[in-house]
């Protein structure tokens, strides 16, 4: 029972009467949204085409976006085994370096900022917050210029550059290098909090029984706090997917770039573009439905749910670049009251 | 209870490190050519793969009149096609690549500047390109450079063709940036550009996918040396490069290359050999 | 650090399209937010079903893709400008993608406030005859934005940072990154100093956002 369940009434007459109204109005407006999308990329508004009033505007238009043509490539196998099926393929394995590179990262970094020894906690502290508050794009195109950086230096301090071939950045590093710190980032936060989460009570009572701090934080708290953060790195883990679709501006080859060079090839831009989003949503989609699966499954063993990121204390939900809610999965749609 | 879940946050590790040697095993597919590194029997080759009629990547191997050239080249230098290493290199990456040594040679559309002498050495040119104007098939307002004031020029990330225009000749157009020409040309298509300007090789690529929605107004201006961008230092390799281009023109090979690529457009391309360079 | 000061012009412009960009952004994808919400908590199925497609659709399309849409697509098959210049034109259209992209987070986050309500309030309200949009305007959404001003920060902070995309992705805004870009490839500035002056910039820009809105959610927490 939520609070948009309780919003209204259970509707009589009057309001259903009124509910129907407004769908109307919705649906309508929705419709004519559609229209619009359709008519402006068939390119019915421009000079000298014809009035909207007429059919031949709802035609679809030889030169306009819809034409058989610009989306026949899409039938052709190769168009699939030769840029779509690599580029996923690019696309998968960029993500899965860098989530389980990110996931190590925010290990590393996240109990860092628990540590007992002061200076450890700084140096942790400042490394997340530098990270988490620098686009990714820049993060890329700075890894990307590495080895120029690197023979700058070592010409500035006066010794010779780097023979070639001894240190090369590749795009797939570029990227996998970008997700992993900026990802990782985000995740020290979530384990941190995940960690801070489990009730006290637990440490001290390990503590009492002469567990070391170490052996406190493996079999006590991590242990627990993993399945309450779950949902929170599973949607970490769809924005840093999301996120690798930024190696197309340095042309590494995943599946945004794949679509460029189809809409090259075929001239077909906009409908390339429209597939691969289609193709995005249905994948994110997915990867967070299996986050609502974890939430559920956790709920049902009777293990308290909470979002790492909502533990008190902690001001900042974990925030991706591009996906910047919480990482809070919730139910589809109200139910009636 | 203590035992089982840390044998699992253990095995949850474990499968991680397996997915992560899967995707090791897996992350050699590329679109294309392989990832460089060169050595040994192969020869890696840095084209553009987004530029048709040059070196455009069609479902996994580049093809186009640059991509041509190379083979020629490759050849000559002793490597057959199936030791070429296709790699994409982009406008921005060019001169990174060669410095690296993440590519043997450059053929991208690479035109020989004093800047970029800084930084790599060159080999030819194997063909001049100059500098042409692209509009809408039925655009009879733009005829040259100078009809472009106060219109609209789409210049392409990390090109120069754009600012030849507004800057070294001073015209006063206004410029849209897109991410590479695909895109300029779609803005071209879609009237939110009135004209895109860059080397008549690349603009006649695109003119020939869509002949009866584009025309190149065909006044030439500028000259681009297109040249073979090799790491800095080789002189040997370079002096060997130009005598392929050279026989490359002499068998009439190039020009045979430059039919295939634009033949079927209005594109009137030289037939002779440009003036060699030499290696410095 | 000398290249980096003597190109300070570019960088202060680049930056002053950051901050255009995610002012703009911010207060369009605010309102886009809030009325998303208001559907989808709204008694119209249909209501709430376009606006969840919406949200569903936009939030799992990556931002590239979606201000390619802006950038090449939609722009101009409406036919329509934004403005006389170029680069005010693409910077409209770069506001209106990131807004409708951010919008989505908005909700989310908002609708995640909208739960925190208690229940009794609501009912309450309900009770002294307040209708829906009422119950939500006076009792529900002060009360939601109150306990999500955390979050609404998050979502600012990543939007100053997915500014930098509308660089790239047809739009070409000449914002801070493009300008970083820049000096790298002309080689004019070494790297690391340069790197160095452009993350300090996107710093303070987002540290002290992330501290305001910090100490700003404590002080409007709603006592419970």
């Amino acid at each position: 029972m939520t609070v948009q369940n309780v919003l209204f009434d259970a509707p009589g007459p009057r309001a259903r009467a009124r509910s129907r109204v407004f769908s109307v109005v919705t649906v309508l407006a929705g419709l004519v949204l559609l229209a619009l999308i359709y008519l402006g990329l068939n390119r019915s508004f421009g000079e000298g085409s014809p009035p909207l009033s007429s059919p031949e505007a709802w035609q679809v238009n030889p030169e306009g976006q819809w034409a058989a043509e610009r989306w026949a490539p899409f039938l052709v196998a190769e168009t699939w085994t030769g840029y779509i099926i690599p580029g996923l393929q690019n696309t998968l394995t960029a993500a899965l370096y860098a989530a389980v590179l990110a996931i190590l990262f925010g290990l590393v970094f996240g109990i860092g900022r628990l540590s007992q020894h002061a200076p450890i906690r700084w140096i942790s502290g400042a490394v997340v917050e530098f990270f988490r508050g620098i686009p990714l794009l820049m993060l890329i195109f700075f890894t990307m210029a590495l080895p120029l950086a690197v023979n700058q230096f070592l010409t500035a301090i006066g010794s010779d550059p780097l023979p070639p071939r001894t240190f090369q950045v590749d795009a797939l590093a570029a990227v996998v290098v970008g997700l992993t710190l900026y990802n990782g980032s985000v995740l020290a936060e979530v384990f941190r909090a995940g960690i801070n989460a489990v009730p006290k009570g637990q440490a001290e009572a390990a503590e009492s029984l002469g567990m070391r701090r170490t052996q406190v934080l493996w079999l006590i708290q991590i242990p627990q706090a993993i399945t309450s953060m779950m949902p929170a790195i599973v949607a970490q883990l769809v924005v840093l997917l999301k996120d690798s679709a930024l190696g197309y501006i340095i042309a590494f080859p995943e599946l945004l770039r794949g679509f460029s060079l189809i809409g090259t090839r075929y001239g077909n831009v906009i409908p390339a573009a429209i597939i691969a989003a289609a193709i995005y949503i249905v994948i994110n989609i997915s990867l967070s439905r299996l986050a609502i699966w974890l939430e559920r499954r956790n709920a049902r063993r009777g293990k308290a749910s909470a979002h790492a990121a909502a533990a008190p204390g902690v001001q900042e939900p974990p925030t991706g670049p591009e996906d910047p809610a919480p990482a809070g999965p919730a139910p589809d749609g109200p139910g009636r009251p | 209870m203590r035992v089982r879940r840390i044998s699992r946050i253990g095995t949850t590790v474990a499968a991680g490190a397996a997915l992560l040697l899967a995707a090791g095993a897996c992350g050699g597919a590329e679109m294309g050519g392989g990832d460089g590194g060169g050595g040994g029997e192969t020869i890696t080759i840095g084209v553009k793969y987004d530029q048709p009629g040059l070196g455009l990547d069609e479902g996994g191997n580049p093809v186009g009149f640059d991509v041509d050239v190379a083979t020629y080249i490759a050849g000559e230098l002793g490597f057959e096609p199936d030791q070429i290493e296709w790699t994409e290199a982009a406008s921005a990456n060019r001169e990174t690549f060669l410095q690296q040594g993440t590519v043997d040679m450059v053929i991208a559309t690479y035109s020989i500047t004093d800047e970029r002498k800084e930084l790599v050495d060159f080999g030819g040119p194997y063909y001049v390109a100059q500098q042409d104007i692209l509009v809408a098939a039925d655009n009879d307002d733009i005829k040259g450079p100078e009809d472009l004031d106060g219109k609209v020029l789409c210049s392409a990330s990390g090109s120069r063709s754009a600012n030849n225009i507004t800057e070294d000749m001073g015209i006063g157009a206004e410029l849209r940036e897109a991410g590479n020409y695909s895109e300029c040309i779609e803005l071209l298509s879609n009237g939110t550009v009135d004209a895109v300007s860059t080397d008549n090789t690349i603009l006649a690529g695109f003119a020939a996918q869509s002949p009866d929605e584009f025309k190149m107004v065909n006044a030439p201006f500028g000259e681009e040396k297109y040249g073979v961008g090799l790491p800095k230092g080789d002189t040997e390799r370079c002096e060997a490069v130009n005598e392929a281009i050279t026989k490359m023109w002499d068998e009439g090979q190039a020009v045979e290359y430059l039919d295939t690529a634009f033949g079927e457009t209005d594109f009137a391309f030289s037939e002779e050999q440009p003036e060699p360079e030499g290696c410095a | 650090m000398e290249a980096f000061l003597g190109n300070l012009d570019k960088v202060i412009d680049g930056f002053s399209w950051t901050v255009r960009l995610t002012l703009c952004s911010a207060l369009f994808s605010f309102i886009l937010g809030v009325v998303l919400t208001a559907m989808r908590v709204s008694p119209v199925p249909m209501m709430r079903g376009l606006a969840t497609v919406y949200v569903e659709g936009i939030r799992n399309t990556p931002l590239t893709l979606v201000l390619l849409f802006c950038g090449l697509g939609i722009n101009s098959a409406l036919g329509v400008a934004l403005a006389d210049s170029v680069k005010w034109d693409v910077f409209w259209w770069a506001v209106i993608g990131l807004s409708a992209y951010t919008a989505c987070f908005v909700s989310e986050s908002l609708r995640a406030g909208v739960n925190t309500v208690p229940l009794g309030q609501v009912e309450a309200a309900r009770s002294l005859g307040l209708t829906f949009t009422q119950n939500l305007r006076l009792i529900v959404l002060p009360q939601a934005l109150r306990s999500v001003v955390g979050p609404l920060g998050s979502v600012l902070i990543a939007l100053t940072k997915n500014t930098t995309i509308a660089s790239v992705a047809g739009l070409g805004v000449q914002e801070a990154s493009r300008q970083m870009k820049l000096m790298f490839d002309q080689g004019i500035a070494p790297v690391i100093p340069t790197f160095i002056g452009f993350a300090l910039g996107f710093l303070i820009l987002t540290l002290p956002t992330g501290f305001f809105f910090g100490w700003l959610s404590k002080r409007v927490a709603v006592a419970r």
